[in-house]
This record gives C-alpha cells, sequence and structure tokens, in this order.
C-alpha cells in the first residue's frame, strides 16, 4: 500500500468518511476527522513523550490529563495516541467519555470581570447616572435589567434631563461571577443542579462531553518506535530484508480508491430489467420510436369517445404544427367512426357526432398503447391471424400538473397478449409470473374502469413497508369495439397490462423526487452511486434510526 | 376517477349494519370501489385552511370513496346503498316507473333558436318527494358531480331543477341576445341582465369555468315559464324563483345540452336515484318534450333492454365454469336481473337505465366476473408458443449504452420535451431551421418543442451538476423528433447518441477518441474507402469549431464540436466542453423483425 492514498485524501473522501463514520457508529464522526488530521501533522516527539510516560506511569494514563501537564491541545496527543495504535500492540487504548461543564467565552468574561448586572451597579456614581448613558456601556442592556430585578438600583423618572438611575444599596454580592469561578476552578459539583442550569439558560455555561483516552502498554510495548514501511519493494524482496521490517497495518475504515468508469443511469438500468423480463417471457418488442401520434391512433382506435376527458386541452399536448394528420387508413377509420356513433359488433355504441377532424388532430402521445394499436391493426391485416405477445417500453406524454412524483413524460411499460380463446384466469396467470420475476409475488385484483378494456383489473401488491396493498399496474381485455373494426377475427381477446417505469424505480433506488431521478436536474452523484439492478432480488434493509 | 364524500352513519344506517374500516375496505374493493380516505369536514377544513378556520366544523365521519368514471350510478350515497345492498342480495334491484300525470302532462316547448347552441333538451317532474337535509345535500352534490363527470364540465350537459309549485307551464327553451335577458338569479337580490352576469361571473370561483361555453355565441340560451320566469340560463345558472329548498315537493328537472344521449342517461340517474323518496316510490312523473320540428318525446326515457348472452361465453371469457343459473344469480347482483332462457344456456338480461355503462356483452362479462369475484378466478398461463425478438434500433441502442459506460462515460436521462431557446437560440441556431415539431398549448416554456438535438439536455445536466468533481463525460442516446412530411403524422422520431466531455481545457482528443472508439464497436473502418468515415473541418467561420464526420460523400451524420461560450453553461466562462452528437439509425440493422412497420 502506498501512503499517497492515505495522506492526501481528497475532500470528497473525506466528506465518505464522515459519512462512513456515522453509518458506522463507532467514534464521533468529528473526532475520527480531527484525528486523522493530527496523525498527518503531530510532530514525533509527542508520541515519544506519550511513552516515555507511559513508561514511568502506574498502569496508565489518561490522554487529557497527560495534554494538561504537557501544556497542550488534547487534539495533539490523541493524534499520537492514533499514530501508535496503528502501529499494532505497541498501546491500548480505551476511548472513555465523560462530562464536564465548561465556561462559553462570555462565562470566562463575566468570571474575570464581573457579571453584567454587578458591572452596571459598579459604574454608578453616588449622584446617579442618567439612564440614556447607562444604556450606552457595553453591559448597559442586561446588565441594567438583571440589576433592577437584585433590587441594586432604582430609576427616578421625574429627573430633569430624563430618567436617572440610582444606587438602592451600598454594596452587592456578585453571584454570578463567584459560581462562574467556582466552575473555572474545576468546582462544578459545588453548585446545585438548579444553579447550574441557570446560568446554562444565560449561555454562561456549557457541558461538554470529552472524549479521552486511557492508554495502557500493549503486549509489544517498547519507547523505541522504528518508522514502518508502507509498501513492500522489489528492493526487499531481492535483499529478503521484508522479513525483518515492520509494515504498516492497512486502515481499512478509510476508503478504497474507486475506480475510474462509467455509469448507466439508474431508470434505465431498470428499463433493462423490464426488457429482459419480456424477452424471458417470450414477448416481442414492438416499434415506439414515434412521439408524435394522431388523436386517431391515440385514441379513437382504443374506442375512447371524442368527448373524453383525456382529449382535453388540459390534459394533453396537442401540436401546432405539424396539426394534424396527413395520412388515416379510411377504410378502418371508418369503421371506427360507425363503431362511435352508431354502434356495431354487438355494441351500442357511444351515439355521438364522431368528428374526423378530431381524429386528426396531432398530439404527443399519451401512452404506448397507441403504438400498441398500431401493431395489432398491423397483425390484423396479415392472414390467417398467429398468437403474439408482444412488449414496449417508452416515454409517453401528459400536460400534467408537475409535482413530487409526476413530470409531462414519463416512461410506460405495456405487455399485449393477443390469442384465440384468452380468459381473464390468462392475464391474472401472465400478471402472476411477470410479477413474480419482479419480486412481487403478493398480488390482488380489484375490478377497475378502462374506457379500451373490459374487464378491467387494477393489480395491488402487498407492501412490506407500508403495511398496505399499493396498486403497481393496470390491465384488462381490450374490448370487442377495439379489435374488430382493425380485423381482427371474432374469437381472438387481446388481454394487456401496464404500468409506469419511474414508480418501480423511484422505490427501489428509494428516491422521492421525480426530478433527482428523471431530466437534467439528476443527481449525477447519484447516477454514480446507484447498485444494480435485481428486481428480484431482496432490497437491503433502510438504515436503523439509531444510526442516524 | 370521482371521488364521492358520504357520511359513515348515515351510509351504515341505508345498508342496515355497521362495518369496521378495514370491512368496508375489503367491500369497496371487491366491488371495484376505493376507500379512498376516511376524514371529516373539520378534518379538511383545517388541511386546508388551518385549525381555526375549522374550528366550527362537524367532526362527523366522512368515507370518501373513488367511483369507476363510467357508473354513474354510484355517484350518491342513494346510488352506491343501492348497488352495495343488490350486490349482498339483501335488496332486489327496484324497478323504475315512468307514470303520466292525474292532470296535464308538464311540457317544455324547443324553439328553433337554441339549433346553434345548445340544441337538446329534456325534463321530467318527481312528484311528493319528502326530503331531509341530508337528502337534499346528496341531491345537490350528486347535479355537481354529473356535472363534472359525464355532463364535461357542462359542456355536453346542464341540469336545472326547480320548485315546480313555483312556476306555470308550459315551459319554453329558446335562445336570447343577452341583453334581451334579465333576470333574478340564484343567491342575488337584484335582477341583472345577461351581459351583467357574465362579468359578474368572470371572479366566481366556481361558475368562471363555465363561462366559456355560451359567452362569445350570440344568442344565450334561457328557459321560460309561461308568465315569463326565468327558470335558468343554462349552462351558468338557475334563477332564483324557483329554486328549491328542503321543503320543496315537486321538483321540474331539466337538462340541456349538445348531447343528446348525455342529457337523457343524466336525467335517466337523477331521476332513478331520488325516486326514492317520493310518494310513490321509484315513480317518476313523465314530461313532454317538444322539438323545433314539431315532434314530442316523452321523457325521463328509463328503458330497460334485453340483452341475451350465453353462459359459456361468459364462462371462456373469465377462465371458470359456471352453471347458467350460477351466472344468472351473479349478473342479478350487479344489478342486472337475469335469467336463463331458451335451451338452458342463453341468459337474458335486462339492463336498467342506471346501467348506461353496458353497452355490449363484454360489460356484462366483467360483471358475471366482479360478482364470481376477480381473486377467486383459477390463474393460467396461455398456451402460446411465441418466439421474442427485440426491436432492432433498442437492441443495438442496449449495446451501444454499455460500451459507452465501459468508455467512462455517464449516461443521462433527458427530457424529450424544452423551449425553443434551448434547441435554437441558446446554440445559435434559428428555429425554423430546426425543422422542430411545436406544441399547441404548452402550460410553460419547458414545453413548446420537442428536442431536435440531445445537446441541450446534457449541456443543463452539467450545469445542475457543476458541483461534482470535474471532468464530467456524459453521453444519452435516445430520440429526438423533426418534422417529415413523408409519414403519415409529418414528424418522425430519430435516434441519436450524443456524449460530452467537460473540463478545464477543451479536451477535444478526447472525444475524437470517443468517435473513433464508437466507429471500432460499430466496425467501421476509418478511411475514405466505402464504408469507412472521414472527419472533415467544415467552414469555420466562427467559433465554436466545426468538424464534420462523413461516413461516405452522401451521409453527414454528425458533428463534433469544442464549445467556448454556450449559453447554457455561461456562468462558468472557464471551463470547456467537447460535444460529438451521432446519428445512429444508419447502422440499424435491416435484419428481419417479426413485427412489420
Amino acid at each position: 500500500m502506498e501512503p499517497g492514498w492515505r495522506w492526501e485524501l481528497s475532500p470528497m473522501h473525506l466528506l465518505r468518511l464522515r459519512r462512513h463514520t456515522q453509518d458506522d457508529d463507532t467514534l464521533s464522526p468529528v473526532l475520527q476527522l480531527d484525528t486523522f488530521k493530527m496523525a498527518v501533522h503531530t510532530p514525533v516527539p509527542v508520541a515519544e513523550l506519550l511513552l516515555r510516560r507511559l513508561e514511568a506511569s502506574d498502569g496508565g494514563l489518561d490522554s487529557a490529563e497527560l495534554a494538561a501537564e504537557l501544556g497542550m491541545e488534547h487534539q495533539a496527543v490523541v493524534g499520537a495516541v492514533k499514530s501508535l495504535q496503528a502501529l499494532g500492540e505497541v498501546i491500548e487504548a480505551e476511548l472513555r467519555s465523560t462530562k464536564r461543564w465548561e465556561l462559553t467565552a462570555e462565562g470566562e468574561e463575566i468570571a474575570r470581570e464581573g457579571s453584567h448586572e454587578a458591572r452596571v451597579f459598579r459604574s454608578i456614581p453616588p449622584e446617579g447616572l442618567a439612564q440614556s448613558e447607562l444604556m450606552r456601556l457595553p453591559s448597559g442592556k442586561v446588565g441594567f435589567s438583571k440589576a433592577m430585578s437584585n433590587k441594586w438600583i432604582r430609576v427616578d423618572k421625574s429627573a430633569a434631563d430624563g430618567p436617572r438611575v440610582f444606587r438602592v444599596v451600598d454594596s452587592m454580592e456578585d453571584e454570578v461571577q463567584r459560581r462562574l469561578q467556582l466552575v473555572r476552578g474545576g468546582q462544578a459539583e459545588k453548585l446545585g443542579e438548579k444553579e447550574r442550569s441557570e446560568l446554562r439558560k444565560r449561555k454562561l455555561l456549557a457541558e461538554v462531553i470529552l472524549k479521552t483516552y486511557w492508554v495502557s502498554k500493549g503486549s509489544a510495548f517498547s519507547t523505541s518506535i522504528s518508522k514502518q514501511e508502507t509498501e513492500l519493494s522489489p528492493e526487499m524482496i531481492s535483499s529478503g530484508s521484508w522479513r525483518d521490517r515492520p509494515f504498516k497495518p492497512y486502515n481499512f475504515l478509510a476508503h478504497g480508491v474507486l475506480p475510474d468508469s462509467g455509469h448507466l443511469h439508474p431508470l434505465l438500468k431498470v428499463r433493462s430489467q423490464f426488457r429482459q423480463i419480456f424477452l424471458e417471457m417470450g414477448f416481442t418488442e414492438m416499434p415506439t420510436d414515434n412521439f408524435i401520434e394522431s388523436s386517431f391512433w391515440n385514441f379513437d382506435a382504443l374506442f375512447q369517445p371524442q368527448q373524453h376527458p383525456a382529449r382535453d386541452q388540459h390534459d394533453t399536448f396537442f401540436l401546432r404544427d405539424p396539426a394534424e394528420a396527413l395520412q388515416l387508413p379510411m377504410d378502418y377509420v371508418q369503421r371506427v367512426k360507425r363503431t362511435h356513433s352508431q354502434g356495431g359488433y354487438g355494441s351500442q355504441g357511444y351515439k355521438y357526432n364522431w368528428k374526423l377532424d378530431e381524429a386528426r388532430k396531432n398530439l404527443l402521445r399519451t401512452h404506448t398503447t397507441s403504438a400498441s394499436a398500431r401493431a395489432l391493426y398491423r397483425l390484423a391485416q396479415k392472414k390467417p391471424f398467429t398468437p403474439v405477445k408482444y412488449f414496449s417500453i417508452d416515454r409517453v406524454f401528459r400536460n400534467e400538473t408537475l409535482d413530487a412524483t409526476h413530470l409531462a413524460e414519463f416512461h410506460q411499460i405495456e405487455g399485449v397478449v393477443a390469442d384465440h380463446g384468452l380468459t381473464l384466469g390468462h392475464l391474472m396467470g401472465v400478471l402472476r409470473e411477470f410479477f413474480t420475476k419482479l419480486g412481487i409475488t403478493q398480488l390482488r385484483f380489484k375490478p377497475a374502469y378502462n374506457p379500451y378494456t373490459e374487464p378491467s383489473m387494477e393489480v395491488f401488491s402487498y407492501h412490506q413497508g407500508l403495511k398496505k396493498w399499493v396498486e403497481v399496474g393496470n390491465s384488462g381485455v381490450f374490448r370487442p369495439e377495439m379489435l374488430l373494426p382493425m380485423g381482427l377475427p371474432e374469437n381472438v381477446s387481446v388481454i394487456a397490462w401496464g404500468l409506469s417505469l419511474e414508480r418501480p424505480t423511484m422505490i427501489k433506488y428509494g428516491i422521492n423526487n421525480i426530478r433527482e431521478l428523471v431530466g437534467h436536474k439528476v443527481n449525477l452523484q447519484m447516477v454514480y452511486d446507484s447498485p444494480l439492478c435485481r428486481l428480484d432480488a431482496e432490497p437491503r434493509p433502510p438504515p436503523t434510526q439509531e444510526a442516524a | 376517477m370521482p371521488t364521492v364524500s358520504v357520511k359513515r352513519d348515515l351510509l351504515f344506517q341505508a345498508l342496515g349494519r355497521t362495518y369496521t374500516d378495514e370491512e368496508f375496505d375489503e367491500l369497496c374493493f371487491e366491488f371495484g370501489l376505493e376507500l379512498d380516505e376516511i376524514t371529516s369536514e373539520k378534518e379538511i377544513i383545517s388541511k386546508e385552511q388551518g385549525n381555526v378556520k375549522a374550528a366550527g366544523a362537524s367532526d362527523v365521519v366522512l368515507y370518501k370513496i373513488d367511483v369507476p368514471a363510467n357508473r354513474y350510478d354510484l355517484l350518491c350515497l342513494e346510488g352506491l346503498v343501492r348497488g352495495l345492498q343488490v350486490f349482498k342480495e339483501r335488496i332486489k334491484a327496484p324497478v323504475y316507473k315512468r307514470v303520466m300525470p292525474d292532470g296535464k302532462i308538464q311540457k317544455l316547448i324547443i324553439t328553433e333558436e337554441t339549433a346553434k347552441i345548445r340544441p337538446f333538451a329534456v325534463a321530467a317532474v318527481l312528484r311528493n318527494i319528502k326530503f331531509t337535509k341530508d337528502r337534499y345535500d346528496s341531491f345537490i352534490e350528486l347535479q355537481e358531480k354529473l356535472h363534472q363527470n359525464i355532463c364535461r364540465k357542462r359542456a355536453l350537459v346542464a341540469i336545472g331543477t326547480h320548485d315546480l309549485d313555483t312556476l306555470s307551464g308550459p315551459f319554453t327553451y329558446t335562445a336570447k341576445r343577452p341583453s334581451d335577458i334579465k333576470f333574478k338569479p340564484l343567491n342575488k337580490t337584484k335582477e341583472y341582465t345577461a351581459c351583467e352576469l357574465m362579468n359578474i361571473y368572470k371572479t366566481d370561483n366556481h361558475l368562471k369555468h363555465y363561462l366559456h361555453i355560451i359567452e362569445n355565441k350570440p344568442l344565450y340560451p334561457v328557459i321560460y315559464d309561461s308568465n315569463g320566469v326565468v327558470l335558468s340560463m343554462p349552462p351558468i345558472i338557475n334563477g332564483d324563483h324557483s329554486r328549491i329548498t328542503v321543503n320543496t315537493r315537486n321538483i321540474f328537472i331539466e337538462c340541456t345540452g349538445t348531447d343528446f344521449t348525455k342529457a337523457k342517461i343524466v336525467l335517466d340517474i337523477i331521476v332513478t336515484m331520488f325516486s326514492e323518496y317520493c310518494e310513490n316510490q321509484f315513480t317518476v312523473e313523465a314530461a313532454e318534450v317538444v322539438f323545433p320540428n314539431g315532434k314530442s318525446h316523452t321523457f325521463p326515457e328509463l328503458a330497460y333492454r334485453k340483452e341475451m348472452v350465453r353462459a359459456d361465453l361468459i364462462n371462456k371469457k373469465v377462465g371458470i365454469r359456471e352453471t347458467p343459473e350460477n351466472l344468472a344469480k351473479l349478473l342479478t347482483r350487479m344489478y342486472l336481473k337475469s335469467e336463463v332462457i331458451g335451451d338452458g344456456n342463453q341468459i337474458e338480461i335486462e339492463i336498467p337505465p342506471t346501467r348506461a355503462d353496458i353497452i355490449h356483452a363484454c360489460d356484462i362479462v366483467e360483471d358475471a366476473a366482479i360478482a364470481y369475484g376477480y381473486n377467486n378466478i383459477q390463474m393460467t398461463l396461455p398456451k402460446t408458443y411465441t418466439i421474442a425478438n427485440q426491436f432492432p434500433l433498442n437492441k443495438l441502442t442496449e449495446l451501444l449504452r454499455h460500451d459507452m459506460a465501459a468508455a467512462g462515460f455517464t449516461e443521462a436521462l433527458t427530457f424529450a420535451l424544452c423551449s425553443q431557446e434551448d434547441i435554437a437560440d441558446k446554440l445559435g441556431v434559428d428555429i425554423s431551421a430546426t425543422k422542430a415539431v411545436h406544441i399547441s398549448n404548452p402550460k410553460t416554456a419547458e414545453f413548446q418543442v420537442a428536442r431536435t438535438t440531445l445537446l441541450p439536455g446534457l449541456l443543463k445536466t452539467i450545469a445542475a451538476n457543476r458541483k461534482m468533481p470535474l471532468p464530467l463525460k456524459l453521453f444519452e442516446i435516445s430520440d429526438i423528433v423533426i418534422k417529415d412530411s413523408n409519414t403519415d403524422v409529418g414528424a418522425k422520431n430519430y435516434r441519436h447518441l450524443c456524449a460530452v466531455y467537460y473540463n478545464k481545457n477543451p479536451g477535444f482528443e478526447i472525444i475524437h477518441g470517443l468517435l473513433d472508439r464508437i466507429m471500432q464497436l460499430l466496425d467501421v473502418l476509418p478511411g475514405e474507402d466505402k464504408g469507412g468515415y472521414v472527419i472533415k473541418a467544415s467552414e469555420v467561420k466562427m467559433k465554436p469549431i466545426k468538424l464534420e464526420l462523413k461516413i461516405d460523400e452522401r451521409m453527414d451524420f454528425g458533428t463534433m464540436r469544442i464549445l467556448k461560450h454556450s449559453k447554457v453553461i455561461r456562468e462558468d466562462p472557464e471551463h470547456c466542453l467537447s460535444e460529438c452528437p451521432l446519428k445512429i439509425d444508419w447502422c440499424q440493422t435491416s435484419a428481419s423483425h417479426n413485427i412489420p412497420r
């Protein structure tokens, strides 16, 4: 091991170290950091002094006491202890923490010069002092009110040139100063709990926790320490000197140097896993590389009526340019029109005036189901019908109000199976297999309403963390009013389900604000640090409260 | 999904038993509802306006229940209770009857002026109704729910309900110039003209949302009684004269709209729900509507329709094996009175006027499945044998992504929508040269266009991560959109790869090296030979330096350049970046994919 990495830590590493130690809850993080600095800068003599004192001592010594005796900063001694610890068994050091009362800066000042109220009292001559003048004194404001409540002074408001302050008593005892001096002399225990807390409230006293080491001789104790090697060199090997040289132990508390590497985006790592799952299940990927879609394919083909709220300006991005689709499959359009306005294929229809202009309106697709509709339409044109399993994962767009979990664009995952005689039981069976691969085994199905599926079911899974059933997807059997106008045979059913890619990813990676995951405001550190996406693996237990 | 809020105790009283919250939640789940929230008026006010305002509010427990968007019959307490009671087989679904009045039938005459603005109207009478405060509140609330949902915020249908005893028919539904309409509207103390009202309501938080429906029309719809009293000016406001109260006994209901089917459904829902409180329960007094062509129709329709579905079809669609008798029983529990007829495999289902959502046999199949219990259905796997294929462009993208990361670049994921400025001004390009598609209704500038290049997203990612240690090496492989009149919609996606290197020095050789690496990965050799790639400096008129990369003379598939002063990260002038956007569609294999394009 080369010493460089150990001593020349970048600020980034120090930050990590701080985090690391906090997680481990071993040492106070601040102390740990300071120790590090000290270990770097402490001149050897402190360690030597310590060893000599230790040799002479009876059993051991306290780091704080030693610092006081040597007249140096406690941290310097702690640094020496840490560097000696790193040598192996030279010393043994036990961390102890003691509570101690210390004066604050203001407390020190009062112990030295007297309390504010005493200083006010002393500054008042027998003939009194104008209150305005008194207030200008450094201790004026605080001291005045305290001295008043102590009844040491009084104010004569009727004096000719404004209120005037006079002494009431001839002399007084500065109790505050006396108590603070006791504390300074190390006799804080002589004060009552009440007195101490009163001084603490005035911010004159503070209770500090002092972490000290009780140092004793180790099994390899010696006052002479030789410099340890940090790295094995070719010379040592050829001369054989490595056999006799002492080596510095590795510090495993510090982080290693991460390799330079590129990183894949967490959301797209999850996307890869979903693709993988579909491929494992024999699903073929549909083309979805058309963000721009006509209302016809996005809504009308799905038997979604033209007055449906989703077709509102408030929910969907429409296009100004190119505003309208140039071509539509007109034969099919006529069948769709008839089904909407008059019914047919066993349906009552919606009985309204269906307009071609409305269907031509271009938009940013609001779901990938538009791509599924195109794929199914193309499938219907191929005779004879062959069963298929399709999937897609791609972007969709909604003109919605944005919040911590909603953006104007997100990824939709969709699975579709078309075959003769598919049942609701088949849909549930496929969903069970799919979700099992995601590591979700407890499923429940709730009746729901979707404009283009009937029956429809929302998929719920039991969330161990939230202790409740949460919705994980939506599914259903495409309506005959959607499939039959396409030209699919009557006995063919198409089952389908969909979910968003962002939601499972946010849960997987513990991200609360979607902007940290998607878009340019992404936190690149999060991208660098994100683990592999293993959807079926047990999630890491959440950090315990203690550690925080 | 609409949310209906009902008083819990009132609900339990009507259901004839109490439930724990968990039990009721379970019942909802089974029936396809969702107990969304348990709260009280006090809690709602305190959440929205603070504890002080909530001080005097009621703490009666409220259940907020999510109802499927097509079940208009469940939008009030009365409907929910009826639905659940029938589902639990505690009551039989009531039969709704239209009756002729003893005296003269109420008449609503539509004049032809309405044709251009709001041509349809339907009407009915609820006779001898008995309200309580709660029933009255529910009646008002149901109208509001219908307005918000099936009525599409009153655009398709608007409902007016009136105290019939204050009016005298026949009524006239006509359209007049706004200045010629004058009346005292609900909750006002004096008369206003329609013009004045439209102005006043501009600041009314509730009504301002409906003004646009008629605002710019030359004539406004209005309904008068035979004495010239204004009943309502749909879809905005009713007259004060005929306002209903808790003590109203006879209610005249009119629904006007642009969608005749929906107007009839709305009227049916209101009268079926509240005829429960009429002296003759579940009977509704007919009203006659005379259309401009002189033809008259009687409403409400309250039509019962018969559908025939084979039992084996239901079994086959759901994946169960129930006897026809059992299936009929299941359907009856869903408010669809059913019986087995004919050869013993046919089920005849009666669709009541409350179930306008049943338009196809598949809706009946779903109800059978709900009554059977979704979670009781045996799960099976389709026997279909299929061979999976990846979409070739995505397959290539997946491969490239991994090798880009292996080359030390980190993947970004940026928005496909952005501002015009992002793709034009900030890159020193004129917007017309971008051939971008433009969005007509963006709420903010962030959503004006679809991106035509991946670069702005990457630059913004760098700008948002300037605290990260340098260098930053980013890439993205994703779609951009360009107008293209050769496609059916007039626009086309292209798959692009863009990489940027951001550091104190431009690092052009790094981005150049990455490019060489990508070419290596794509098995494209350097050199002028056919199929090789060459990099040529383009005409350099000004910064940034621009180099063009040509795979052969015909194909320009990318540029590399150094950006010194990008406007996106301009606060950071001492850093530079190199970028390398590539079009990767060209190297998409023509390998077979089993979904034809």
